[in-house]
């Protein structure tokens, strides 16, 4: 898998290579952009300048001529089915189901039959260990059990990658776990992650590759250990700081 | 012929001459309230996703029709189309204003309704690969009907109140039978209270058919 | 189809539809000052210990609401000779009719601005001994209307719009004039053109007047 991708103001020339399987942990202060980044991966957000390739296949836009032109809204909506993502406030449907959340992109989207559809959900439903919470409707679950829901519902798809934007922000501490478990049950299955969050030791246990992001850059790069562990530029240590139990010192 | 009559004789001979305005009041409020229901979901919608030249002209027609006087639209629309040398009855222009008018209504409701809508929504919509019509019609406009109804129905009730307006071009629908009974009787008061109790139950009605879906669109909530 | 468009016939009758135009204003106003009188005294007896008077006050304002405007003013017009009340001209009986319409919605209105009232104030003005009359009138009205003013103004422009149904029995308001202009020159288009612009324009300089208003009155602190 392969991305590069460039933006000024917000986002002043971020750029990307990921391979298949990698789980990218992306953390930075508020405003650094990493949502911003996230986002316009799956055509969220707009950009200006750079380009986003998946699998060979450019996102969003195309280069026709040497200029680039916004692809039409089927074929960013077809593209986008490749790319799951989960958000900081679940935005489960709440006139739906739990299973019928899971169903909509399978019925709709990869067109499968109800059948097959229910079936394939019910299965990602056990995945994520909500199986009786089946035909409850997203304000009967607790936030924990929301956002595995969220995230059954966008693995569901099979995508070939997976955005998770501060998934476990919004929930009670004690609700956490069970969505960080769910999250690394994903991982270690091989799925190709994008994951920002402030949960650092999360970050550590998870990720294969960490990317500390400021000022609309990339700041720092490198294997969790290293980065957590052996911050090299100032901004990193004070903002790692900001966070106990990381064990951090500055580099000597 | 000319003796006192009471009340009650001069109501059971009038009444087909009643019972005909009713259905004319009925039928008026139905076209209008049909027609007005059509223009305003279309417009909402594109007052809501719509590119902004649509989205400014939309405008302007519910600015200009809620902010003029029902009076003036049904006038300028008999005069109006009478002019245009249409051959048009005034219960036909009287359908187009009022029509008009709750369209203009009816885009302002729904837009409201489908701007209600958590942006979250459209984006986790938009993550599952769902496409514009797709996101509207599966995960939006669900949710943002039960938001339209109580607002719906005070139009809807305004319709049948706007239908007496249309007495003032000829129209003979309740009121204006009520009238022309009441200048054959000189009956004046328990007719007009008559009437009154017909509108009531009318809007009465509509409020409970408007209860009624209220609670059937009551998907449950976050 | 070609058609002319003339104007000059409606600049001619401008004057008279000015004229009609203050009249309606006129009459929009005194119907909300009354309207509002009525407001204030049903919203108080819905909030009422006794059943009976809040049911009272109830069906008044659903009759009211529920009914054709140009039914009550027919109503009144027609109906009150009946009962031996004589005295009241069109332009009297037009506005009496406004002000009882007004008194119903803004019944509702003060009733939803009473009971939005801070508790704390009350219970404030209650500390310091004031009697009930007192506290009404010297904190919690003030707060009152500081907080019903969008509403009050919104109404302001819903009664102006139906002052034109004061045509319907022959008062000279803008519609009025504007009707006989259309009858007597058939100038259609541009007679309408010119009253819905009117009503239009005096429509967004009232909301206007009244936002600024409301930016200076309307912050609770």
């Amino acid at each position: 898998m392969h991305k590069r991708f460039g933006r000024t103001e917000v986002l002043k020339g971020v750029s990307l290579d990921i391979p298949r399987g990698e789980v990218l942990g992306i953390i930075g202060s508020s405003g650094s952009g990493k949502t911003t980044f996230l986002r316009c991966i799956n055509l969220l957000e707009e950009y200006e300048v750079g380009t986003i390739e998946l699998d060979g296949q450019a996102i969003g836009y195309r280069m026709i001529a040497g200029r680039r032109k916004r692809l039409r809204e089927s074929e960013i909506s077809d593209q986008r089915a490749e790319i799951g993502m989960v958000f900081q406030s679940f935005n489960l449907f709440p006139h739906m189901t739990v299973e019928q959340n899971i169903m909509l992109g399978l019925t709709k989207v990869r067109r499968m039959p109800s059948a097959a559809a229910r079936t394939l959900a019910g299965a990602w439903l056990d995945r994520v260990g909500l199986t009786d919470k089946r035909d409850l409707y997203p304000y009967q679950l607790s936030g924990g059990q929301q956002q595995r829901v969220a995230i059954a519902r966008a693995v569901a798809m099979e995508p070939k990658l997976m955005l998770l934007d501060e998934v476990t922000s919004a929930l009670d501490p004690e609700l956490v776990g069970e969505v960080l478990n769910v999250i690394r049950g994903l991982a270690h299955s091989g799925m190709t992650m994008l994951v920002v969050s402030h949960e650092m030791h999360f970050v550590r246990d998870i990720a294969t590759r960490v990317v500390f992001m400021e000022g609309g850059r990339i700041a720092e790069e490198g294997p969790p250990g290293e980065i957590l562990m052996r911050p090299r530029s100032a901004r990193l240590v004070s903002f790692l700081n900001r966070f106990h139990g990381t064990g951090s010192q500055p580099a000597g | 012929m000319d003796g006192q009559q009471t009340f009650w004789q001069a109501a059971w001979i009038a009444r087909f001459a009643l019972l005909n305005g009713l259905l004319a009041t009925i039928e008026l409020s139905l076209l209008s309230i049909a027609i007005g229901t059509i223009i305003g979901s279309l417009g909402g919608i594109a007052l809501q996703y719509g590119a902004w030249p649509l989205r400014a002209l939309l405008r302007i027609y519910v600015d200009t029709l809620r902010g003029i006087p029902v009076l003036v639209l049904i006038l300028a629309s008999y005069y109006g189309l009478s002019l245009a040398k249409i051959q048009i009855s005034a219960f036909t222009a009287g359908v187009v204003a009022l029509g008009g008018f709750c369209g203009a209504h009816v885009s302002e409701t729904v837009r409201g309704a489908l701007g209600s809508i958590p942006i979250g929504q459209t984006e986790a919509a938009k993550a599952i690969g769902l496409r514009p019509f797709q996101r509207l019609w599966y995960v939006i406009v669900p949710q943002a009907l039960r938001r339209m109804v109580g607002p719906w129905v005070n139009t809807a009730v305004e319709m049948v109140k706007g239908s007496s307006l249309l007495a003032i071009i000829g129209v003979v629908e309740l009121l204006l039978a009520t009238k022309q009974v009441i200048a054959r009787t000189s009956i004046v008061i328990p007719f007009y209270l008559v009437a009154c109790l017909a509108y009531l139950l009318l809007n009465f009605a509509i409020a409970q058919a408007g209860a009624l879906l209220e609670r059937r669109f009551s998907y449950i909530k976050a | 189809m070609v058609y002319y468009f003339n104007f000059d016939p409606v600049w001619r009758g401008f004057g008279k539809l000015l004229d009609g135009l203050a009249l309606g204003l006129e009459m929009a106003v005194v119907s909300l000052l009354a309207g509002t009188l009525i407001g204030i005294v049903c919203a108080h007896a819905r909030l009422s210990s006794s059943a009976l008077v809040r049911r009272a006050v109830w069906s008044y304002v659903e009759f009211i609401r529920n009914s054709p405007i140009l039914l009550l003013i027919f109503f009144v017009y027609f109906g009150l000779p009946e009962v031996g009340i004589y005295s009241l001209d069109k332009y009297q009986s037009f506005v009496l009719t406004l002000s009882i319409y007004a008194g119903a919605y803004l019944t509702e209105v003060f009733r939803v601005g009473l009971v939005s009232v801070p508790v704390r104030y009350v219970e404030a003005a209650k500390a310091i001994g004031l009697r009930p009359f007192q506290r009404q009138i010297y904190v919690v009205f003030p707060v009152l209307f500081r907080i019903v003013l969008p509403s009050l103004s919104n109404n302001l422009i819903s009664l102006f719009k139906d002052t034109s149904l004061a045509t319907a029995i022959a008062v000279p308001e803008l519609t009025f004039e504007a009707r006989e202009i259309n009858t007597y020159t058939f100038r259609v288009i541009e007679t309408w053109l010119v009253a819905s612009g009117l009503y239009l324009a005096t429509c967004y300089a009232i909301a206007f007047a009244l936002r600024l208003v409301e930016r200076r009155y309307a912050v609770i602190r």
